[in-house]
């Protein structure tokens, strides 16, 4: 059972903390865009839940737009976050 | 509904299971390390890893328990899709690189970093056990759910069927084989989906839905004056008195149940009666399919179309949901109704206008959020905190980021992730919707509203949307069991306990573990058999988030965290969500068959109050507590060894 590596050490990945910082202080404000619009989201539904049936774009009703333009917006986010997020020198 | 057994089904799912299986027990001999059970080694590619989170997150509540809340609710149902693809911001953003940089096999590694505590590693290994238990119940309902038309066996023959397939793919080769599932699960999925919404939007939507043979459905009687009914009203009894259901007695002694409307006009319904003896009368029938017996009718359809038209032909994706929301849909609705030792269960005709179906609020679950009490409302905001928070709290899909080799490995598969679960939750909406006017769907099941659409475009696509079902089970539990089995060996007996095992001892121990669990869970889905996949997956979520969300988003983000604030934090989120759950309405309507009225909690989502609480507690415990000394490289070289 010599292939068991069970407490083989763990090889860490080599990172930059100014690297990891600024990812992180990216990632933050996305989040932070991306709360916004999922609590007005919820505001709304919760609130408002009349306002949800109104037509907006081509007869179709504010709750289904705003649903499909939450699930556009966090794959927008997640592909701008790929692109702009830095990484450590090997 | 008794549904026929389909043999095509049969032989696809085979093909499925023998696929999935022989995947297994190849990979199985190649994976023999532990850092190969647990984590893959850490060497699958990114893009396999992202589809596989696809296969992993996109669970029998995803596919069968939200097509059917909108099919027989409508929008409500889609607000779980919006809230399980929002979680994953959370996991992109805050959690994905710390915890791939911090962990090592389990979600306790990446907790217990900076600590080396037994009180973490054992707080977090039962917060995956309690999580990943109450995430099995769903699948595995699911499995039963779907074993019963596919192969016309009993529902607690799929949960066996499933849990003995997860239990062998787990124990061969662990995290290898369990992410090639995924992986293979996900791809057919997602372009299944796909293909069923394209033909839904061929078919467009129709006032008169047919078998794909072409012969036209059953429409239940409407606007039937008293003159007009098969029979004679027999008087109320019981339950029966005050409401608006009549019995109604033909001259050939055949009892029908129909409902008195508003204007004094009444519509046909359906009944299953359950007799003193045990037997079922279905419509005043004997239940079956046999000469003068009577089965459920499947419905579902649009009783007016925009413009009146009796069909629109193909539409487009945005045409099919305007459609869909200035059109009246025949909804069913149940009641339950006891008169002596005679239980009927009614199911009733409620024409729904696409204005009420396609706006927040059309179900029972979410129905408050139109009540103009704050109160109300907070059902609906904490269950949408709790997916919200929930998706980066799992420990099963915690664990997939130690497949890939690194930080951004991780980032990138989550991307990929993101993009294959959204769209997919975008047509859970078509197909939910296509389900509701398939005149597929079957009234006592809303689980089985998928595969069902699938079945009115013909024997062969249900077979395979029932079989790729069946391995989405598959993909989702086998998750489960490898999260379990972790906490189990690597956290519990190697890292709390201390057992003194050798390398061959602590494998096996993990796949030992599995085996349990996948018990477990097969126990669990027979006893919760009959409740909605969905709902149970929202309770998950709430634990998950309510016990280690607060945990590891202050372990990231606040450095004054002690290793008694996150322990302690865990357990307080854990135990008041958990208790929260046991004690609210929900509870007592499915669980335990009581009078909701009687709940002791106000409403019965808890992460609203339990998020909140767990963050709190950890703040005050870990400014009572002394500060944390960070672990030296030596100590944390020994730590990692463990």
């Amino acid at each position: 059972m010599g292939s068991l590596d069970f407490k083989a050490p763990l090889e860490r990945e080599k990172e930059d903390a100014d690297v990891v910082a600024y990812n992180t202080r990216r990632g933050m404000q996305m989040f932070i865009v991306y709360v916004l619009f999922y609590g007005g989201f919820m505001a709304v539904s919760s609130f408002w839940p009349q306002v949800m049936s109104l037509p907006v774009i081509g007869g179709v009703n504010l709750a289904i737009v705003s649903g499909f333009a939450l699930i556009v917006l966090a794959l927008i986010l997640a592909l701008m976050y790929m692109k702009i997020c830095r990484k450590s020198a090997k | 509904m008794i549904h026929d057994t389909s043999f095509m089904a049969v032989m696809i799912f085979l093909f499925f299971a023998g696929t999935v299986l022989g995947i297994s027990f190849f990979l199985g001999r190649k994976a023999k390390s532990a850092s190969g059970y647990f984590a893959a080694g850490g060497g699958i590619h990114w893009a396999v890893n992202g589809i596989a989170f696809a296969g992993d997150y996109l669970s029998a509540a995803s596919f069968l328990g939200i097509c059917g809340m909108i099919a027989f609710y409508g929008y409500d149902g889609f607000l779980y899709s919006i809230g399980y693809l929002a979680g994953w911001i959370v996991a992109l953003f805050i959690i994905a690189e710390p915890l791939k940089r911090l962990g090592r096999f389990t979600f306790a590694d990446a907790l217990d970093n900076k600590y080396n505590s037994r009180g973490i590693k054992l707080a977090a290994a039962i917060s995956t056990l309690v999580v990943s238990c109450f995430y099995l119940i769903p699948q595995m309902v699911g499995a039963g759910a779907l074993v019963q038309p596919l192969l016309g066996f009993p529902h607690y023959v799929g949960v066996i069927v499933v849990g003995c397939i997860v239990t062998f793919i787990v124990t061969t080769a662990g995290m290898v084989s369990t992410t090639w599932v995924q992986f293979i699960k996900g791809s057919l999925l997602v372009i299944l989906c796909t293909i069923l919404t394209i033909l839904l939007l061929a078919r467009g939507v129709t006032t008169q839905p047919t078998t794909p043979d072409g012969e036209p459905r059953y429409i239940a009687a409407r606007d039937v004056t008293e003159a007009q009914l098969p029979g004679t009203i027999l008087p109320q009894e019981g339950d029966w008195v005050g409401t608006p259901f009549v019995q109604v007695r033909s001259e050939e002694g055949i009892v029908t149940v129909w409902r008195l409307e508003a204007d004094g006009t009444y519509t046909e319904t359906q009944s299953l009666t359950v007799m003193p003896d045990g037997s079922k009368m279905v419509n005043g029938l004997p239940r079956g399919k046999g000469e003068g017996e009577a089965d459920l009718y499947p419905v579902g359809y649009a009783s007016e179309l925009p413009g009146g038209v009796e069909e629109t032909g193909p539409v487009s994706p945005w045409e099919f949901l305007r459609t869909m929301q200035d059109s009246e849909v025949i909804l069913w609705r149940t009641q339950k109704l006891t008169a002596g030792e005679v239980t009927t269960t009614v199911y009733y005709q409620k024409p729904t206008s696409g204005d009420d179906f396609m706006a927040p609020g059309s179900s029972p679950t979410f129905s408050k959020v139109r009540s103009p009490k704050l109160f109300d409302k907070l059902d609906f905001l904490s269950l949408m905190l709790a997916l919200f928070c929930g998706t980066a709290s799992l420990p099963h899909i915690l664990i997939r980021y130690y497949t890939v080799k690194d930080q951004v490995s991780a980032r990138k598969s989550t991307v990929v992730g993101i993009a294959a679960i959204g769209f997919f939750y975008v047509l859970t909406l078509y197909l939910g919707l296509g389900a509701m006017t398939s005149g597929a769907l079957d009234v006592t099941d809303s689980n089985m509203s998928a595969p069902l659409l699938a079945r009115s475009f013909g024997e062969l696509l249900f077979a395979v949307i029932s079989a790729i079902a069946f391995t989405t089970v598959l993909g989702t539990v086998s998750g489960l069991i490898m999260a379990a089995s972790g906490a189990v060996a690597h956290d519990l007996m190697t890292n709390v306990m201390k057992f003194k095992l050798d390398e061959f001892q602590k494998v096996r121990a993990a796949k030992g573990a599995a085996v349990a669990v996948g018990a477990i869970a097969i126990v669990l889905g027979i006893l919760f058999a009959k409740m909605n996949v969905n709902f149970l997956v929202g309770w998950a979520f709430n634990i998950a988030a309510s016990a280690n969300l607060p945990a590891l988003v202050m372990l990231l983000f606040w450095k004054r965290t002690t290793k008694q604030g996150i322990t302690t934090a865990i357990i307080v989120g854990m135990v008041s969500s958990l208790g929260w759950i046991l004690l609210s309405a929900q509870a007592f309507k499915d669980v335990y068959g009581l009078d909701p009225a009687n709940a002791i909690v106000p409403f019965s989502q808890p992460a609203i109050v339990t998020i909140p609480l767990g963050f709190l507690v950890l703040i005050v415990v870990s400014l009572l507590t002394p500060k944390p000394i960070a672990l030296t490289t030596e100590e944390r070289a020994a730590a990692d060894a463990m």
